[in-house]
């Protein structure tokens, strides 16, 4: 009898004490992702099969609608319409759409986007339509012809038109980024280069052949030219530089070379600079010059790493940067003529890092390594200086960078083993990862 | 390299004192040799030959030779006038011909001797003595730093301290300073941190009296590692000032 009660005793003590590491284990776990400029109520759209009307057309139309899924349904504003739900008969052009049997349980839907595909010798054609289902006999609020060449890359073309003018109807005005790329780098072949990709991680190209080490690729403005980090010779030295990169000329332009380590360009909301880190004078410190490197001026002047510029894309008067000034590094806030200085100040120790500013001013994404645990991607209000953590416990998330729209953010993350190129939406949903061969690292949107 | 030069040097001085003391000879058996009767000339004729015949780089071969009727001996290339007979050794670096031609007053007569060189096999020259480079690898070590800093520790004056004494026996010695990081922080962070290390054991160097000119600057941040690991003693590994050699 005795002997059974204490291993009862026993039993229950373990069983307690379980109970409270579960509580424990489950509050230090309690954490939340909250909504970032994410529409509250999404618009529910109906996207039935596109018909093709030749043969060729066929297989292209596969394609097509695959992509045009992806697009919207990845867009953050739309809430998709399962196709089982969906009445028998589909519209292929508007004479076609009967709305109340959209419109109706089910389906419920409140758009339909649908439309028809020919492809012959002259090449491929798509005729979109998008409809108020409540509305029927009220013209399409889209209908439009696309046009490109009959090959599998022009059907992703087109669906990515097609996409993206549904999507900057919906959000009233907003674009969508079905047509944006990502700059990054991978050294899948050798050596360290930059790569460029469509925003769905097709198309996946090698862009540079420098056969160094190529590091941080930033988009500019327009989108035309690529400024990052290379390693050339220089005086006979070999160090790191700033090069820039045309894709309509297909190769470098002029930029000056400067003594020591100069890296991590970014460039002006208009075009016209270029903010860098340079040791040109020994610290590494933070300078601004023209896109063609004249008119040099540093605007950082304080002991320590200054580095990783990035201007406030709304308004160009404002900059954050990392400085280890005050021992570790860490956000600092300026304005773009380097006046001002005030550190971020966030509510917990660590490194962060690779600060990236919305494209509408108001959100700054960044990498923070708390103290215990490991990088991870926040967001951070500027004026309120509200947080969101936007990963957790997936290795290491780092290299922000804002879709155009700002509703997606690219970054890398080692959380499947090897460094990646991700996709998430701003409230940390949805996480997509885009490449897969190598490693790859340090991707950056294109602002258009 | 530069004791390779020296040694080659030295040898080169020994042949021509040889080549001096033979002459000497030369000039006394002229003195001693009495003078043959004016009488109808007789053609001269000459030997040579070299022991042995094949050599590997930096070997001696002895050259032998005797004549008849001459009274001007020459051995070419490289050894000059002669006496009548005698041998000499030589250090020849690449297969050579030796040809001696003997004059005398009926005339003029020529023999050749071949010496085969084999090639020198490409390690054994720098096995034989420590060249610069191997020095410098022996000798200078590189400076460690602390997660973050690029202040100098105590243990990284102290390997500094030493590589300045190499740097100063060494005056020809360029070096490039190269400025390492550790995995953590960012790629662009590391990239300043990497430059800052650099410059930290550079403005160290010359505050020891090294000439700045003898010295760069580069930083590879976290971009070459020499440890992939992801721990500490790695991460220790990886925090460093290291020196490469700049010929």
């Amino acid at each position: 009898m005795k002997p059974k009660t204490a291993v009862a005793g026993i039993l229950a003590v373990v069983v307690a004490l379980a109970t409270l590491s579960t509580a424990q284990s489950a509050r230090a776990q309690d954490w939340f992702k909250t909504g970032t400029g994410l529409g509250v109520s999404k618009a529910r759209l109906a996207v039935p099969d596109d018909a093709a009307r030749t043969t060729a057309a066929q297989p292209l139309a596969k394609t097509f609608h695959d992509v045009l899924w992806a697009d919207l349904e990845y867009s953050g504003i739309i809430d998709m319409v399962s196709p089982s739900f969906y009445p028998l008969s589909v519209p292929s052009q508007p004479s076609e759409l009967n709305g109340q049997a959209w419109a109706a349980a089910p389906a419920n839907a409140y758009m339909v986007a649908y439309g028809n595909l020919t492809a012959d010798a002259s090449g491929l054609a798509f005729a979109g339509y998008l409809s108020d289902v409540h509305n029927p006999s009220a013209p399409p609020a889209l209908q439009k012809i696309y046009r490109a060449s009959a090959t599998d890359a022009d059907a992703r073309k087109l669906a990515h038109e097609f996409a993206d003018d549904i999507v900057a109807l919906l959000s009233g005005g907003q674009p969508g980024i079905a047509q944006t790329q990502i700059t990054y780098v991978s050294a899948r072949n050798g050596n360290k280069e930059i790569w460029v990709m469509d925003y769905d991680g097709a198309n996946q190209h090698q862009v540079t052949h420098l056969r160094s080490i190529s590091l941080t690729p930033r988009w500019s403005p327009d989108a035309t030219r690529i400024a990052f980090t290379c390693y050339v010779p220089y005086r006979g030295i070999t160090s790191a530089q700033i090069c820039i990169y045309s894709m309509p000329l297909g190769r470098l332009t002029a930029f000056p070379r400067f003594r020591g380590t100069n890296s991590s360009p970014a460039w002006s909301p208009d075009g016209s600079q270029i903010a860098f880190m340079s040791s040109e004078n020994g610290d590494p410190e933070i300078y601004v010059a023209n896109t063609d490197g004249s008119h040099m001026h540093r605007i950082t002047f304080a002991a320590g790493v200054n580095t990783s510029p990035t201007w406030n894309p709304k308004t160009g008067q404002q900059m954050v940067f990392v400085s280890d000034r005050g021992g570790v590094p860490v956000l600092y806030l300026s304005n773009s003529d380097g006046s001002n200085v005030q550190k971020l100040d966030l509510p917990d120790m660590g490194y962060v890092i690779d600060p990236a500013w919305s494209p509408n001013g108001q959100l700054l994404a960044f990498s923070w390594q708390r103290p215990s645990g490991n990088y991870d991607i926040y967001v951070m209000d500027i004026v309120t200086k509200q947080l969101v953590e936007l990963t957790r416990d997936e290795g290491r998330n780092e290299r922000p960078s804002w879709a155009p729209d700002g509703r997606h953010l690219t970054f890398e993350s080692t959380r499947t083993g090897t460094r990646q190129i991700w996709t998430m939406l701003a409230d940390g949903s949805e996480p997509r990862q885009l490449t897969f061969e190598g490693q790859s690292e340090s991707p950056n949107w294109s602002p258009k | 390299m530069q004791f390779g030069t020296f040694r080659r040097f030295a040898l080169l001085l020994g042949l021509f004192a040889f080549v001096a003391v033979i002459g000497g000879c030369k000039k006394q058996v002229k003195a001693t040799a009495p003078a043959p009767a004016p009488a109808p000339a007789a053609p001269p004729t000459v030997t040579l030959n070299a022991s042995p015949s094949s050599i590997n780089s930096g070997d001696t071969v002895t050259l032998s030779w005797s004549s008849t009727n001459a009274t001007d001996l020459e051995i070419a290339p490289g050894v000059g006038k002669v006496a009548p007979q005698g041998s000499t050794p030589v250090t020849p670096t690449q297969s050579t011909t030796y040809t001696i031609t003997a004059t005398g007053a009926g005339g003029s007569a020529t023999a050749s001797a071949n010496v085969n060189v084999n090639a020198p096999a490409p390690a054994a020259p720098p096995a034989a003595a420590p060249n610069v480079s191997e020095l410098f690898s022996q000798n200078v070590t590189d400076a460690f730093f602390d997660t973050n800093k690029s202040d100098l520790r105590e243990d990284a004056r102290t390997a500094l301290t030493k590589d300045a004494e190499f740097l100063r026996s060494y005056p020809q010695v360029r070096v490039s300073i190269e400025g390492h990081c550790d995995e953590r922080g960012s790629t662009e962070y590391n990239l300043g941190l990497g430059q800052r290390r650099a410059e930290a054991v550079k403005n160290f160097l010359v505050s020891l009296g090294i000439p700045s000119d003898r010295m760069t600057t580069v930083s590879w941040g976290k971009e070459r590692p020499f440890c992939t690991e992801h721990d500490e003693s790695c991460w220790q590994q990886n925090r460093r000032g290291h020196f490469v050699m700049v010929q």
